[in-house]
């Protein structure tokens, strides 16, 4: 159990790397932290750009049920591993390069939340917005929307929490996350190695809670009424509320 | 400690493998290096779907019954399912030590949410009135679990193992970090060689489709009236089914 106490110190501390020269563990974690979190944004944010918008529309016209089911059966089934080595030997190492991988990575939960959410909305609610005289965008806008953030936003969120994850290997790609002491062992040790494990799970933890809080305060409030005491007890840790509801 | 790898491992001498190409030729004389990997990711993946579906039947069966275990459980094994499996297999470590136990562990783990998650919902969408009047024919709970229940519940349960499966191929990749071997440890024996890669990540997909077709054929045998009522009326909402279980 000891280890775990030498993690901690690592991450606390820093100490001379193990083949000299460089200091590693305490402070010096910090740039690899913000770069892994700026990846994370970055990655997931042009994710959202391209796959909420694709989503909102498939889902408004009520096409592209293949599609969005397949991408996300596809994006399942290709390991992360995978992906970022096929980008390493293809197209080579560099920011850009691990960030495509994980763009990849991102879309297929949140593109198939976003039409399921949609295609969720109560259909009746639609035709009257409709019968109110709004065009189509205004009910993708502020009816369809909406109803489906906290569905989007559950996407989102399987998102960031893959792409944490996955960026822990993007050292292997030339980008120091906080994966380098992982990937890296022989440089920062068995403590090293241990810590930043620690220090990832951490912050993928940390990402769940912050969008789950996310997801409940974009919930319209209509919907947070209209929940039954039966639903509202399967609502877990980590399960969106909606669940629920769409699977009547 | 890459560049040592590269060498040792990039054997032949011909011009493609020198410049780093796609080389059907290597391949064709180094695929069996892959075999052991295959089989051990095999092995990896099929242990620990079976173990988290034994494991998380028991649970939904449990707490079919008592259903405010439902939340509590979807809690902790939504814990689970966030942290990072590379986190993890070093986590385990220090506790466990290297080897397929300590990836095992962490496979079985992810699996349980996913799994859980489908055999509960399956459990829930079981009509009342189906299992009313089995009990009016005097079933007893036993027999309302395994010869109604179950029955109404498989196309959630098969769509569940069905994701649970392709996922646990995919982290299974990174077991070789818990020194538990598998294809994800060739792809980064010799990450930079495009042949190398590319028969790996090829196997591995290949892995995955084909536990998604043994279950659905799986799933045809075992419910051959989901095929009829396919074939007489509009295509159910299967797909959507499938959809929607994803977060």
């Amino acid at each position: 159990m000891s280890q775990f106490g030498d993690a901690i110190d690592f991450i606390l501390h820093s100490r001379e790397a193990r083949s000299g020269g460089t200091n590693v563990g305490g402070a010096e974690l910090l740039p690899m932290l913000w770069k892994h979190l700026e990846l994370t944004g970055v990655s997931v944010g042009i994710a959202v750009a391209l796959a909420v918008p694709f989503g909102l529309w498939l889902g408004h016209i009520g096409r592209g049920e293949f599609l969005a089911t397949s991408v996300a059966n596809v994006g399942r089934a290709v390991p992360s591993l995978a992906l970022i080595a096929f980008f390493v030997a293809y197209i080579g190492v560099g920011f850009r390069n691990v960030t495509l991988a994980l763009v990849l990575l991102a879309i297929p939960p949140i593109l198939t939340n976003t039409y399921v959410g949609v295609r969720q909305v109560d259909r009746d609610a639609v035709d009257a917005a409709r019968g109110m005289g709004m065009t189509g965008p205004q009910i993708v806008r502020r009816v369809e929307l909406p109803l489906a953030l906290p569905l989007v936003f559950g996407g989102v969120r399987t998102s960031v929490v893959n792409v944490i994850a996955t960026a822990a290997i993007a050292p292997l790609a030339g980008v120091v996350t906080l994966g380098d002491p992982i990937i890296a062992g022989g440089v920062y040790g068995e403590d090293g190695r241990l810590g930043a494990a620690i220090l990832v799970a951490l912050l993928a933890v940390a990402a769940e809670a912050l969008f789950a809080v996310l997801q409940r305060a974009v919930t319209p409030r209509g919907i947070r009424i209209s929940q039954t005491p039966q639903a509202r007890s399967h609502r877990g840790f980590g399960i969106p509320r909606l669940r629920r509801q769409t699977s009547t | 400690m890459l560049a040592q790898l590269e060498i040792h491992q990039r054997a032949g001498n011909d011009s493609c493998v020198a410049s780093n190409g796609f080389c059907p030729s290597w391949i064709a004389h180094n695929i069996d290096r892959y075999l052991h990997p295959f089989w051990q990711h095999v092995y990896l993946s099929v242990i620990a779907v079976v173990l988290g579906f034994v494991i998380a039947f028991a649970l939904a069966v449990l707490a079919h019954n008592r259903h405010w275990l439902v939340g509590p459980i979807i809690g902790v094994t939504g814990v689970l399912y966030t942290l990072p499996s590379i986190a993890v297999f070093f986590l385990l470590q220090p506790i466990t030590g290297r080897g397929a136990f300590t990836a095992l562990i962490a496979l079985t783990a992810y699996t349980l949410l996913i799994l859980f998650r489908n055999i509960v919902t399956g459990f829930d969408n079981v009509p009342a009135e189906t299992v009313d009047a089995a009990r009016g024919l005097g079933f007893t709970d036993r027999q309302v679990l395994w010869r109604v229940e179950v029955p109404l519940a498989m196309p959630e349960i098969i769509a569940g193992l069905r994701i649970a499966s392709t996922t646990t191929v995919g982290l299974a990749t990174l077991a070789f970090f818990a020194g538990a071997g598998g294809l994800g440890g060739e792809i980064f024996a010799d990450i930079t060689f495009k042949s190398n890669v590319v028969v790996a990540g090829a196997l591995c997909l290949l892995l995955a489709i084909m536990f998604d077709v043994v279950l659905l054929t799986a799933q045809r045998i075992a419910l051959p009236w989901q095929r009829a009522q396919t074939a007489a009326g509009p295509r159910p909402r299967r797909l959507w089914r499938e959809a929607r279980v994803m977060d």
